[in-house]
This record gives structure tokens, sequence and C-alpha cells, in this order.
């Protein structure tokens, strides 16, 4: 499986302004802090419940997302890795707690916003070759659950598919730690 | 696409030089004013030139539209290509064929090419026309390739003298009306009983908002008991879990059908009016439930510098900006001003039909301070109504963050001016240009860069809007350039040509605007050699040379496009005009003063010529 996204959910205070991450997500892309080959900031966040401002990256998208009317930071690889799947998905999952971090750094959000990098939610964004179906489950759990346990600790982590089948195969992770 | 094509859809001639989407009135079939509906036509139409052989040889796209009624939006077929209104003659239907229409840099209204072409002879026409088009429209110059250049070269008399030669040649097909039976046959039809409601009768029953919803978003159609509703998306965007939630509510309480706006919305026809409060509260699950369909804050915007490469001005940032203040307000407004259209294209080509908006913007930069800063022409007095009835023009260049102020003086003046009942294109029409222009002047002014820095960037991009590498002048204050003056000056003479435009004298305007033309080319040139003299045919060959034939005047896109305009121009000067031609010199007199504040930024940023080549 390829093409994870990963949502870091987080707490936001009064102050709060998305849009303040489009000065920030340019900052990122002027002193190249990723490390990686980044595009364009796309500002969605006239959308209700929307991606709200997206970092176009060549090879992810990182989006302060608004889906659910929850706010959090939406990690979308875009382009395929080396690795097995638990690799992959320990990709996505520290890439986008590194931004979350970073985030949380920028002047415009210092204090204004907290990522809890222990409530986050996986999908596969790929339909064909993952359908949300139990099949696709059931070749997913075993990586996945060999991630948590080493990056959690053993069983400290719940995973609960979450969704309607017309949604990419996600699944909610709440870690008790 | 094996999905799509088999629920019916096709990307096949969507781009290129094709017969692009027929569209037409997305409540046609339930309108109250419309002749008849003029869905089957447009399919039948559709269908019929989908890769037509006569169809594959255009030097550019065919865009086609058709409209149930005349004096209302419908499908704008005034800005079209080919535009068909239905009409009925002695109980015959048929069309008011139009040709010709156009946005783009330099609009065009659409012509009346027939009073009335009967229902069986209107794919023949449509079809006779391409093969004019496709045998004479240009094909090496992409920007005179539509076929509103064709028309205007060849007259529209010469071109329907044409299209009637070729239609009585053409081999009978008997598509061309194996249709007509079935029309009427397969028309929408409802999925539950309908239920006539009394809004004002609910009082207490209803959801929280439905009402300000209702009255912008719903439509009475004229078959009772039914309604049309309007979901409202903002700059057009819908996410995935929406598109879901959307398609499930057609399944729910319509035929599974939904239409698509050219405002960027989508409609559902055939909602039985019981079903409108439990429609709304799924619509608000879905936060899909804004209120404002066609009113102020349903702003339309092209892609603009988001994503496209011609984009000078962020039309969706500014979009973006403008709905989010005026929907806070939307229902404190007063009805004039809550109706005025908004439409922002993010330069002069009108992807976002600007031209046709009560108050229309387009993206253009100037050279202020030493530096580039985002503007906006303001274009006022354009006519959504009547299929797109009237253009309006510009009136001049306001910075990017400045457009809000600008929308609000516009509004407010209007809405304490205006006589009893007087709308908006009325208004700016009764005023005038000069006094439009002089509401606006204090708006146009840009700080310094120190005192302000916010005027140096676009909306919804925190980059300073700038060649990063240009430095301030010799005495590191503000420098001025001459050439800001003077080009300046020639933006002056092309109002002067609107006001000469307004006044009715068509004449004075096109002088006035080969003259903007001819001093904006020597302000340029001016830039590496003092001109010599005032001799307008010198300044043309020093022009043609210097800055056309080294293409340092190409648009990076549009390449010597604006340039042909001054050339021809020049080659026309004192010849008669007519007032439609005027209008045309006016904008191309707008955009090669806009080409030439292009031209100057190329030249500051290029090295000074070796002193023996100067």
């Amino acid at each position: 499986m390829q093409h994870f996204r990963v949502k870091i959910y987080a707490a936001t205070q009064p102050g709060f302004d998305a849009s303040a991450a489009i000065p920030v997500f340019h900052r990122w892309i002027q002193n190249n802090v990723l490390d990686e080959l980044l595009i364009d900031v796309a500002d969605y966040a006239h959308v209700p419940a929307g991606p709200g401002v997206v970092l176009v990256g060549h090879d992810a998208f990182y989006g302060l997302d608004h889906a659910g009317h929850r706010t959090g930071l939406l990690y979308t690889r875009r382009t395929a890795l080396d690795g097995d799947t638990g690799s992959r998905i320990a990709q996505a999952y520290e890439s986008a707690l590194r931004a979350c971090r970073l985030l949380e750094n920028e002047p415009e959000f210092s204090g204004k916003i907290r990522f809890d990098p222990g409530e986050w939610d996986l999908s596969v964004n790929d339909r064909l070759l993952a359908p949300n179906n139990d099949e696709s489950w059931r070749k997913l759990e075993p990586a996945l659950r060999q991630f948590l346990d080493a990056r959690f600790g053993p069983g400290t982590c719940r995973a609960a598919r979450i969704g309607e089948p017309r949604d990419l195969l996600t699944v909610s992770l709440r870690s008790a730690a | 696409m094996r999905r799509l094509a088999a629920v019916g859809f096709t990307t096949r001639e969507a781009c290129g030089n094709s017969v692009r989407n027929v569209t037409g009135c997305p409540i046609a079939g339930v309108c109250r004013t419309e002749t008849f509906d003029v869905t089957p036509y447009a399919d039948a139409l559709t269908w019929f030139l989908l890769g037509h052989p006569d169809c594959q040889d255009f030097g550019r796209k065919f865009k086609i539209a058709f409209s149930g009624c005349r004096d209302e939006a419908c499908g704008l077929v005034r800005m079209h290509d080919l535009g068909c209104v239905a009409v009925v003659r002695d109980g015959r239907r048929g069309f008011e064929v139009y040709v010709g229409g156009g946005l783009g840099t330099v609009p065009q209204q659409a012509r009346l090419f027939d009073e009335f072409v009967a229902e069986d002879r209107l794919l023949p026409l449509a079809q006779a026309i391409c093969r004019v088009f496709g045998r004479l429209g240009e094909k090496k110059n992409r920007n005179t390739a539509r076929i509103k250049f064709l028309v205007s070269k060849l007259g529209l008399d010469e071109f329907r003298r044409m299209v009637t030669e070729e239609l009585a040649i053409l081999p009978h097909d008997d598509r061309w009306s194996a249709y007509i039976p079935g029309v009427g046959t397969r028309e929408e039809s409802p999925l539950r009983p309908g239920s006539l409601i009394e809004i004002e009768s609910m009082n207490g029953s209803t959801p929280e908002g439905f009402k300000n919803w209702y009255a912008t978003n719903v439509y009475r159609q004229r078959q009772p008991g039914y309604a049309t509703v309007t979901v409202s998306l903002p700059l057009g965007d819908i996410t995935s879990p929406q598109l879901r939630a959307v398609a499930d509510l057609a399944r729910k309480y319509v035929r599974e059908t939904i239409r698509t706006t050219v405002e960027q919305n989508l409609v559902l026809r055939w909602v039985s009016e019981a079903d409108l409060p439990d429609l709304y509260r799924e619509l608000k699950a879905a936060d899909l439930a804004a209120p404002g369909a066609g009113t102020i804050v349903d702003i339309v915007a092209c892609p603009g510098t988001d994503t496209c490469k011609l984009g000078i001005s962020s039309s969706r940032g500014l979009a973006g900006e403008l709905k989010s203040r005026l929907a806070q307000r939307q229902f404190e407004m007063d009805d004039a001003v809550r109706n005025l259209r908004i439409k922002v294209s993010g330069c002069f080509n009108s992807c976002g039909q600007h031209h046709v908006a009560d108050l229309g913007f387009y993206g253009v930069s100037r050279n202020k301070n030493n530096y580039t800063v985002p503007h906006f022409q303001v274009v006022l007095g354009g006519q959504w109504d009547k299929n797109g009835g009237a253009y309006g023009l510009a009136i001049g260049a306001v910075p990017s963050k400045r457009i809000p102020d600008t929308v609000d003086r516009i509004a407010s003046r209007y809405l304490a001016d205006r006589t009893p009942g007087e709308r908006f294109q009325d208004y700016i029409k009764r005023i005038g240009k000069a006094a439009c222009k002089s509401m606006l002047d204090d708006l146009m002014v840009v700080p310094p860069h120190d005192t302000d820095p916010s005027y140096y960037t676009d909306w919804a991009d925190a980059r300073e809007y700038t060649i990063g590498d240009i430095g301030v002048g010799e005495c590191a204050g503000e420098v001025v350039n001459p050439i800001d003056f003077k080009l300046a000056a020639c933006e002056r003479e092309t109002f002067e040509a609107q006001l000469a435009l307004e006044s009715g004298d068509a004449g004075r305007a096109a002088l006035l605007a080969y003259q903007a033309m001819l001093h904006g080319a020597t302000a340029l040139l001016e830039q590496q050699l003092p001109v010599l003299g005032a001799d307008p045919d010198s300044i043309v060959d020093r022009f043609r040379s210097d800055l056309v034939e080294t293409q340092l005047f190409h648009d990076p896109f549009a390449g010597p496009k604006f340039a042909q305009y001054f050339l021809k121009a020049h080659e026309r000067r004192g010849q008669s005009v007519s007032n439609d031609r005027a209008h045309q010199l006016v904008e191309e007199a707008q955009l090669f003063i806009e080409a030439s504040h292009g031209c100057y930024a190329r030249m500051r940023t290029q090295p000074p010529k070796p002193a023996a080549a100067v």
C-alpha cells in the first residue's frame, strides 16, 4: 500500500486563525524548511469543513485541514516510497508530526494551536489498490499494529475503522499514552 | 474515464480547438418565463457535433449556448460563438440565432444571424457555420482565431451569404431532425408528489436560517408545488464528502439529476416544496446551505494566480476576501445592493466573466514607488440579464488591497444616489464614467512601501508582489521613473476615450484610443533612446524594429497580440469607425497600456545594452 494520509488532530485557542498558515507555509518554501520539494500554497479556507490552507509539495501535501469541523494537520503522500507498508506508515506519521511541531513553534501559531500526537487518523488514498473493504483492512492491520506497538508502546493505541464504505479506508487511532 | 463514460459523461472535445461543452439555462424546462424547454435541442446539437468531421479543423475553440428567454440571463448567448434563443413563430418552434460573440481580451457581442431558424433547420445551420469557420477561420494566430474575428473580417452579411451557400450543398443527414419526435417525451420528472407551501405562514416551524436561504436559493418552478434549489458553492469549490452528500440528496429528493451553473453552483430541480425544510436541514448538515445564491456574496472567480499561468492578480484570493466580508452583513443590505453581481478575473482574458457583472474586476499590475503592485481594473456597467446584453468598460486600476473599499464605496454611493427603482447599470450610465472614476480616485493611491507594505502583497499570498532583485533608486529614496507618469497619462487618455464613447462620439473615442497607444509606445521607446519628433510613422517604425522584432514587447503568453492592436490602429487611423469598432479600439488601447506596463517591467530587469549597441 502506498499514498498514506495522516491527520493529527489539534486543539486551538482563541485567536487562532487558519489563514496565518499562508505566510508560514510560504516561509517554509523559501527557507526549504522541510528538505523536500515544496511548490506552492493553496488557500481553501473559504470552504466550510474543507481542506483549509494547503502547502503543495512534489511528494506530499501538508494542510491545516478542517474536515469534519475538526482542525488538524493533514499529510497526504503523493509519490511512492520504498520499504514495506509499516515503514511507509511510519514515514507518513513522522512527516506529519514534524510539520505539527514546526507549526506550533511558528510565531503566528505560538500558544494558539496544540497538536495531540496520540489522536490521529490514517487513510489509504488509493481506491484501486486499497478499496475500503475488509480485505484491505486485513492487509493493512498487521503492519499498522506493528508500527503502533513500536511507536506508542505495545497495546496502548486503539485502532478503529471509521467512515462509510464510500470513504477512503480510514482508521481512527487513539493512544492512551 | 470508462466509469465516467458508463454514466454518460465524456471529456471528449472538452478542450482544444473544438466545439466545447454546449451549455443552456440551468432552469430550462422549469422556468416560469421561457418560450419552451431548450434542453433537448442543446442535447441533440451536443451529440451531433461531438466528433463531427466538420468540427475537427478549427483554429480555436467554439462555444454554443441555448436560452429559453431573451430577456433573462439564461444561457448568456450574447457572449457565445453561437447562441440560440427559443422563439415560436406561427405556432412553430425555432430559434433566434446569434454568431460571433465572446469575452476574452476584446469582448464582442454576438450578432443576430437569423431571426428565426425552424427547429429542424438548427442542426444543419450549425453544421454549415462550423464548415465555414473551419475553412476560413484563422489557423496560425490563435489570438485572432475565434469566429468573432472571422465575422468581423468578412462582415455579417458576407458571412451569412457564405453559410447559406454552404447550407445549400450540405449532404442530407437524418440526424438533423431525427430527435425532434422525441422532444418533450424525455423531460425530467419529479420523484415525489408536488406540494405547495406558504413560507409566510411557517413562522416558528422552519429550521434556523431557512427563510434567508429560501429567499435567495429557492426558485418556484412553473409546475405548481415544485421548486429548484441552488446549492451555493464558495468560489465553486466542493469537497468529496460534500459531493457524495449532494448525490445522496439527489437520489432522495429528485430523480438523480443535478445541473451545474456558469456561476459555479449546483441546482436540484423538481424538489417538492414540502421537502424544502428537510432538504435544507440535510444541506446544512453537509455545510451546503449557504444563502445568497445570485447575490453580491455569490462571487465568481477564475483560478487566477492560484493555478493559471496567465494570472496576474489573485482573483480567488480577492473573491474569498470579498465573500467573507460581505457575507457577514448580507442580510442588513438593501436589496438593490444585495442583488448586485461581482465577478473577478485574474487577467484580461475574462474567464471570470467580469464584463457582464455589475461590479467586475480583472487583474493588472502597476509599477509604483519602484515596486510592482497588484491591482485590479474596475469594470462597471456590464449587464447580466438579456443574455449578457452589454459589456462594461474599465474605469481605472485600484490596488488589490483597496478593492473591498471600492465595492463598499460604489455600493453606498449607488444606494444613496439612485432614483427610485433605478437599476445599477442605469445608475452607472446616468452618472457617467468620469463621476465613477472620481468616486475612486483616492482609492487608487498607493502609499510608500515603508508606510504600508500590505499594498505590495496580493490576497491570500504573503509574499511581496514584486521582482525580488530590483533595487531602489540611487538616492535610496522612492524614485519614480518618468515613464510611470507617461503611462499614467496614457491611461487617462484611454479613459478620455471612454468618455467620448459614452457621449456617442465614436470618432473622437477612436482617435484618443489610438493616441494613447502611440504615446505609450513613445514612452517605452524613450526608455532606450530619445524619440526625435512626433511623426507617428517614425514612431511606429521604431516600435516595430526595437520592441516588436526584438520581442521585448511580446507578452509572455499572448505574444505580439497587443503590439498588433497598435500597429493595426495605426494602419487604419483616420478611417471612419462604427460605435462597435470604437468600443473595440478603446478596449485594445487599455490592453496595450497594460502590456506597456509589462514591457517596462521586463526592460527594468534586463541588463543595459552595451554602449556600442546603443
